[in-house]
């Protein structure tokens, strides 16, 4: 017994000894990968050779599997010489090692980055991705997509701003955050679908007269709090403001009027008994899944399930933008080329395939929101609903990118605040406070 | 070993699992110790920062917090398990109830169940719709999503799955008593009460340590339950504990270094509350 001592010290000396002969800097040096520009980029992919493109994404679910795996086997029928090598993981799952797998020795040469400073914005800022603006140049991706599009996959050198700088990425699918309403409660209710402010206030009044649960919640990830927050912000505030502090912008400023007004809006509904009893300890999934099911007349949701509830609730459910000018949406995550990667140029040409017009039909076909062309889509219902409300505010000023974008940290200190002001835990001031605090220490810099 | 056999050939012998040992656990043991002493966001070169990140974790709220909530697990996973394994195991063999068999698998059933099954039923049982407040007549109740009963939410089902394994190592340990000692105290008119405090629980004393040390580690590196049941820490990070918050700064928050020391610091505490547990517990007595 009284020998384990100095054995254990010994080991521990010896461990030492290793990890000072080992030692050196994590992390390492990071050499900033060089811009090209569009003269020097190849796009005669069949000149390319023999290549083999690994590649990760996150395009797991149903329609999602599907348009991929129609679109890699197109890209194989015409570009024989590349062959692809791809690696699926759950959006998650993909989160979690796409940071060791960009900066490990066999990195992807294509992953799906997920926009935010967190991901995309520290990865542009270790080198670990290659700036498109000379592919974007020469397939003429800047005529395809936006600026409102681009700008979400755009960073700077430094990381910190996104929405500036270099082109870093391309998305396939949009994304909006908009109302779902059960139509036929609504028709039961004797009352039409609402597009202005007032109408909307009073369909809830008449939901909750009639012992219905107007707005189906459900909170325990945190995820639907800010969402339910960002359409009382497209209530009180203007989408200009609403941007600079989605981005994280120097002018941005959380203390303001319209965002008092927009705090005091949520605690009103959760006040007036409009919100799911419980909410708080309630799942996201099983919130839908209860929306689809009846329960509740509107459910403030992402675009992302419009296939799951057609699925369940076929013609009786319908897609509305709040009222007024803003909508939160974004782009699905944007697809991006390692700076490791042998074969950039055979990557880009694989990112204009999946991009292209055609992949934009398949993707419709396949039940995605397609980012680019939306509104040519031979789609009906529930999808042609989405597929209008994306297609005009994908090209307006009033798309409001998600509140998780500003700071490194916001998704954690945005979810959290609203739960804690919807709980009482935090009153308006403090509340606001809390998140212009996470804006100010982000831009201190860590 | 044989008499006269050098002393240093003993070391070949343990060479290949010291090997093992060594390169799956002790090193990535010293490489997080060394990691914990840089600023590192896990991507781009970090900082020496020496003991800052220790210095932090001291300091800082957020940490503070969590050691805080995985002392109430300790409370939850380890102490409550231990009385209740106890009274059980007591009551088990003095009733000689029937079909003991039964009661012994179904009480030890909750080890056997993968803690992601286990929080995702509990999950549901504390839903606002759940069974909980159907049986308690409080409809909407968010168990789960209130800052004052989250984390003992989560420290119920640590008792309900420690329960069983204390109790099963109390029932083989009373097992093991001579029944000379059980007539004995009888003989001297003493009651049950007496029997359990003059006889059973000193001979549980090795027992006793062995449950405490599982359990205690089981409570320290809670994570599992954490994360399944109550995503992001839960109501306002009321359910933090150490492990969450490492795999969070190390993953999700750009902290590698915080991250690490974070884990030597856990780590230290697991081996300083085991080495407390074996002196007080199983000292002396083997």
């Amino acid at each position: 017994m009284k020998r384990r001592y100095p054995t254990a010290l010994r080991v521990a000396a010896i461990g030492t000894a290793i990890a000072a002969l080992t030692a050196c800097t994590p992390g390492g040096s990071s050499d900033r990968p060089a811009d090209r520009p569009a003269g020097e980029v190849r796009t005669d992919v069949a000149a390319m050779g023999e290549v083999t493109l690994t590649i990760w994404d996150q395009e797991t679910r149903a329609g999602q599997e599907q348009q991929i795996t129609r679109l890699n086997e197109q890209f194989q029928r015409t570009y024989p010489n590349i062959k692809l090598n791809r690696v699926a993981r759950s959006f998650d799952d993909l989160r979690n090692t796409v940071k060791l797998g960009l900066s490990g020795n066999e990195a992807p040469d294509i992953a799906q980055v997920n926009n935010g400073k967190q991901d995309m914005g520290a990865f542009v800022k270790a080198g670990l991705l290659v700036p498109l603006d000379g592919y974007a140049q020469a397939y003429q991706w800047t005529t395809r997509y936006p600026e409102s599009v681009r700008r979400l996959a755009s960073y700077p050198d430094g990381g910190d701003a996104l929405g500036e700088g270099k082109l870093y990425g391309l998305p396939q699918t949009g994304e909006l955050v908009g109302v779902y309403y059960n139509k036929t409660k609504l028709a039961e209710l004797g009352v039409a679908p609402p597009t202005t402010w007032p109408e909307f206030d009073a369909a809830l009044a008449k939901a909750k007269a009639a012992g219905q649960l107007p707005i189906q919640l459900g909170n325990l990830e945190k995820s639907a709090g800010p969402y339910l927050f960002g359409v009382a912000m497209h209530r009180h505030s203007q989408p200009a403001a609403e941007t600079a502090l989605a981005l994280g912008k120097p002018e941005a400023s959380w203390p303001t009027d319209a965002n008092r007004a927009a705090a005091k809006q949520v605690l009103d509904w959760s006040g007036q008994g409009y919100l799911t009893p419980g909410f708080a300890g309630l799942k996201n999934d099983d919130s839908w899944a209860n929306f689809a099911k009846g329960e509740g007349v509107f459910h403030i949701n992402g675009t992302w399930l419009t296939p799951d509830l057609t699925a369940a609730m076929g013609d009786s459910v319908g897609f509305l933008r709040p009222p007024g000018e803003s909508i939160t949406g974004g782009t699905g995550l944007p697809w991006a080329i390692s700076s490791k990667s042998k074969n950039p140029d055979a990557a880009a040409a694989y990112l204009n395939f999946i991009t292209s017009p055609e992949a934009m039909k398949v993707l419709g076909e396949t039940a995605n929101l397609p980012v680019l062309d939306a509104g040519q889509q031979q789609v009906a219902g529930l999808q042609k609903e989405v597929f209008d409300a994306w297609q005009a505010a994908s090209a307006s000023p009033g798309l409001v990118p998600y509140l998780d974008y500003a700071t490194p940290n916001a998704y954690e200190v945005v979810s959290g605040a609203v739960e804690q002001l919807l709980s009482g835990a935090l009153d308006t001031e403090k509340f606001l406070g809390a998140l212009q605090a996470d804006l100010d220490a982000s831009r201190g810099g860590r | 070993m044989a008499a006269g056999e050098p002393r240093r050939v003993g070391y070949l012998y343990v060479l290949p699992a010291l090997a093992v040992y060594g390169l799956f656990l002790l090193f990535p043991l010293l490489h997080s110790g060394w990691l914990s002493l840089f600023d590192w966001d896990g991507l781009s070169p970090g900082t020496w920062t020496g003991l800052d990140n220790y210095v932090e974790l001291a300091t800082e709220e957020g940490a503070a917090a969590a050691f805080g909530h995985a002392a109430v697990l300790v409370l939850f996973f380890s102490v409550l398990p231990v009385c209740i394994g106890l009274v059980l195991a007591t009551v088990l063999h003095r009733t000689r109830v029937r079909g003991l068999p039964f009661f012994r698998t179904a009480l030890f059933l909750p080890q056997v169940v993968a803690m992601v099954v286990v929080a995702v039923a509990w999950q549901r049982i504390f839903a606002p719709d759940g069974v909980l407040n159907a049986l308690l007549g409080t409809p909407g109740r968010a168990w789960l999503g209130d800052e004052s009963t989250a984390l003992l939410a989560v420290g119920v089902v640590g008792t309900w799955v420690q329960t069983g394994l204390a109790m099963v190592l109390f029932l083989g340990g009373i097992g093991k008593i001579t029944g000379d000692l059980f007539d004995a105290v009888r003989m001297d008119g003493a009651g049950p009460v007496r029997e359990f405090r003059t006889v059973i629980l000193p001979s549980l004393r090795p027992e006793i340590g062995v449950a405490l040390t599982l359990t205690v580690i089981a409570a320290l590196r809670t994570f599992d339950l954490v994360y399944m049941m109550t995503p992001q820490g839960g109501p306002g990070g009321s359910t933090t504990v150490p492990a969450y918050e490492i795999y969070q700064r190390a993953f999700h928050g750009g902290q590698v270094g915080s991250a690490a020391a974070m884990g030597v610091a856990i780590t230290l505490l697991a081996f300083a509350v085991t080495f407390v547990i074996t002196r007080i517990a199983g000292g002396g007595r083997r």
